[in-house]
């Protein structure tokens, strides 16, 4: 026996289970992390079935509550109840309750324990209604108003006609924001630039600027003006129906439907029109932009913000990259002093991010920035224009942060060349650069390649220095649109990790925003992975045609 | 007298081969020496010339004050021992010594009238005059048509007319055609060791050099396909001055009109293949081509 024993200890096997042992735990500690931000996190859109009990007090009051229930846990009694002696000892289950109706109550979520809950009921009109502010309502619609007097339904059921109400309400505010946000906000935008060259020929001395301007400035006040009528008129009809529902105290209260997202019954609906319903919020979630502190609505803006930052990294670091390891590896002298570069350009990919962050706050934004703004945007002054934290220096900061990643993979893939194919291409006439440009730079491209995606992964995780050098919780317009010069290095953005943050620990409503913290790492997961996969298929593609010169 | 030592050497050339594919061979080698003049390199036109030439690597001396010529549209062999400094000669013709740190050259190296080491001599426009071929191929993971075309590319030549008609002719010349000739858009990676070797040739003479240094051409290839690169050879000599470097003796004895015996960087003898081969004046040389060497 001891003997088997000893000969297996002897051999190959405890080695293969102890390294198999190990993948295995780390696999599994990435599989569980996934699952863990999925199960969190996509389950927060699901329409949870709403609960309508009596809670019983102890002094024997009683209090109808109509919620979902989110969480169930387990605790000692002690921990409970406020008179711990009456307890005595024993365990307790308590139910987390998201009771919505925050303008009425003033919370959104609550603790009830299980003793003092009636059994829950499930009737199928509770109606739950998003809206634009103060959270979830939960309730049962009574009728609707216009004008002061009940809308005649004409026979139609109430609901039907509520939901066609919200939808047509949904269309004019659709159309407002079009107006306000992209019109209006295009007419600004024109107007700022005539400005800033009213205030620029103003500088320079030389014709009357107003004259110049005067008939354009005459134009977009005309398109301007129009506009503003017309959305007075929008207003008026989208402020005109409201309705009358009773919440979980009997007592009626009146919501204007402008302010209403959507509104649906979550009991009566069938796990395929939950489906649906779920599906919509997922999109939502991608594709809108935050609401309500940025505990409610969609990450649309955040996920902008990082792929256009790492995209805008890339492209800075990659040349950058690839030039400094050419020189190195090609041209410089191999002496003392290129090891000590090489060295240091080592050591720099070691030096803590948020370093860089304060580096690119103090060099880019305001003495390069800074000195920028001197120089072209005299007009602007004294409102920076780039002396201020935005998408350019945030992608010049990581792209600092990753080069040498990029240098490190370029020299290597450099080194890989073989002398033979240098030698001829030089034997046939090629100059060092020919050579270079033509042969051993293509020979090159995966590794060039494999350090972008390095660097992406690198990047794409990174926040802390991006909190000092241009993401904010709240961008007013994404960095990319229609207007010139389009895409708008100058502009703050939103980025998802510091997203993360933001709802996560800066957020007023912290039991709303816990799942969204989840999605929103599974989708910063998620936004890096795509990265990364069309790096590497890029990678790929030029391996292949490499493949057999390695 | 000479008729003989040509006799025998044909006999022996003979021999060396699988018998079908000798026949072409050992006819094109005896109608040529048979119906020439004895070689003789004092009737030759001199390509290059080689003065007093000494070559150190560091502390190290390579060459040892070597003189030569290189006569015209002949096939030059360098034997010798390894390390004995032939290949550093050849790579002298080219420049190519140049890539190697702490390497220090003095004495005078002339192509035609062209002093090869002088100051405003552009290197590149050199090498595109004296072509090299590796010992290992070394075609670019590019397609067959690409890597014979790279040197004309780099001239400037982008008429697609010319380069078609320069990459055919240049194929042709180095009998790889007719295998190629359907799949010239193919890497050139995926052609057998031989073929790779024959296209770094046709690469070579792309941009019709005047000289051709062959580096031990055929050292890492088969038997057939170093017959096949012999043959090539030989038909090459009539447009190019071609200078190869070999460690095969038998090789040099095939295909060259004159040998070179170098050892530790000196060239010890240097005379028409036949004379050498057969009635060497010097006994280092004799001991080395009978096998006595070491």
């Amino acid at each position: 026996m001891s003997r088997t024993v000893k000969s297996w200890l002897g051999g190959d096997a405890p080695w293969i289970w102890l390294h198999a042992g190990a993948i295995s735990l780390s696999l599994l500690l990435v599989a569980g992390l996934l699952a863990l931000l999925m199960l969190r996190g996509l389950g927060h859109f699901w329409p949870a079935d709403v609960a309508v009990f009596e809670l019983t007090d102890v002094d024997g009051a009683r209090e109808r509550v109509i919620g979902e229930i989110v969480e169930h846990e387990t605790l000692d009694i002690a921990k409970v109840a406020q008179d711990s002696d009456a307890a005595g000892h024993g365990l307790i289950d308590r139910y987390l309750i998201k009771t919505g109706n925050r303008e009425i109550s003033g919370i959104d979520f609550r603790w009830v324990n299980e003793p003092q809950m009636s059994t829950p009921e499930y009737p199928t009109d509770i109606m739950v209604l998003e809206r634009r502010e103060w959270g979830n309502f939960y309730g049962f619609p009574r009728r609707l108003m216009e004008g002061g007097s009940e809308v005649d339904l004409g026979g139609a059921a109430l609901g039907q006609v509520l939901l066609s109400s919200i939808d047509a309400a949904g269309g004019i505010f659709a159309e407002i924001r079009h107006i306000e946000k992209d019109l209006i906000g295009a007419i600004n935008y024109r107007m700022e630039r005539m400005r800033l060259r009213e205030r620029r020929l103003q500088l320079e001395g030389g014709m009357d600027p107003e004259a110049a301007l005067a008939a354009e400035s005459a134009a977009l006040q005309q398109d301007y003006d129009r506009l503003v009528a017309d959305l007075e008129s929008l207003y008026e009809s989208l402020n005109q129906r409201t309705l009358i529902a009773v919440t979980a105290s009997g007592e009626e209260t009146e919501i204007l439907l402008a302010g209403i997202v959507r509104a649906y019954y979550p009991n009566a609906m069938s796990p395929a029109q939950k489906s649906g319903h779920y599906l919509g919020k997922l999109w939502e979630f991608l594709s809108e932009e935050p609401r309500e502190a940025n505990t409610e609505g969609g990450i649309y803006p955040a996920i902008f913000g990082t792929v256009l930052m790492v995209m805008c990294m890339a492209l800075l670091v990659t040349p950058f990259g690839v030039v400094a390891a050419i020189y190195l590896h090609e041209y410089a002298r191999q002496g003392v002093l290129t090891r000590l570069i090489r060295i240091a350009v080592n050591n720099l990919a070691g030096v803590p991010s948020v370093v860089y962050g304060v580096f690119g706050l103090g060099f880019f934004v305001y003495f390069l920035g800074g000195s920028i703004d001197e120089l072209l945007f005299r007009e602007s002054l004294p409102n920076p224009t780039f002396g201020t934290p935005g998408l350019l220096w945030a992608s010049l900061t990581l792209a600092l942060l990753t080069v040498p990643v990029v240098i490190v993979a370029t020299e290597e893939g450099l080194s890989r060349v073989p002398l033979a194919i240098r030698e001829g291409s030089l034997a046939l006439g090629a100059t060092k650069a020919e050579t270079l440009f033509r042969t051993v730079l293509p020979m090159t491209a995966p590794a060039i390649l494999t350090g972008m995606i390095l660097a992406i992964a690198r990047a794409a995780g990174e926040v802390a220095p991006l909190m000092l050098v241009g993401v904010v919780k709240l961008a007013p317009a994404l960095p990319l649109d229609g207007g010139f010069p389009y895409l708008h290095l100058d502009r703050k953005f939103m980025h998802l990790g510091f997203h993360i943050y933001d709802v996560g620990f800066q957020s007023p409503n912290v039991e709303a925003a816990r799942p969204l913290v989840y999605a929103t790492a599974l989708l910063l997961v998620l936004v890096i992975v795509a990265l990364n996969l069309a790096a590497i298929k890029i990678r790929n593609n030029l391996r292949e045609k490499y493949r057999a010169a390695e | 007298m000479p008729q003989n030592n040509v006799t025998e050497l044909e006999n022996r050339t003979g021999e060396r081969h699988a018998p079908a594919a000798a026949p072409t061979h050992a006819m094109n080698l005896g109608g040529l020496i048979g119906n020439e003049p004895r070689l003789d390199l004092e009737n030759e036109k001199v390509c290059l010339r080689v003065e007093g030439l000494n070559l150190h690597y560091g502390g190290k001396q390579a060459l040892n004050n070597v003189s030569m010529t290189i006569p015209e549209k002949r096939v030059t062999a360098f034997i010798g021992p390894s390390g004995c400094g032939k290949s550093t000669l050849l790579r002298c013709f080219n420049r190519m010594n140049d890539l190697i740190d702490n390497v220090r050259i003095d004495g005078r190296i002339a192509l035609h009238d062209l002093d090869v080491y002088g100051k405003d001599v552009n290197v590149a426009d050199l090498r595109r005059r004296i072509g090299m071929v590796f010992q290992k191929p070394n075609p670019f993971p590019k397609t067959i048509y690409d890597n014979v075309a790279y040197g004309l590319r780099i001239q400037g030549i982008r008429n697609r007319r010319v380069l078609d008609e320069a990459v055919e002719r240049s194929l042709k010349s180095a009998a790889l055609w007719p295998e190629v000739k359907d799949r010239l858009n193919d890497n050139a990676m995926g052609l057998s060791g031989g073929q790779q070797q024959r296209l770094v040739i046709a690469r070579a003479i792309a941009i019709e050099p005047e000289v051709l240094l062959l580096d031990e051409p055929a050292s890492a290839l088969d038997p057939i396909s170093t017959l096949k690169i012999e043959e090539l050879i030989y038909e090459l000599k009539t447009d190019y001055t071609i200078v190869i470097v070999t460690h095969n003796m038998q090789q040099a004895a095939r295909v060259s009109d004159y040998t070179a015996y170098m050892y530790l960087g000196e060239m010890i003898e240097y005379r028409d293949t036949g004379t050498l081969f057969t009635k060497p004046r010097n006994k280092m040389t004799e001991d080395y081509i009978t096998g006595r060497y070491g």
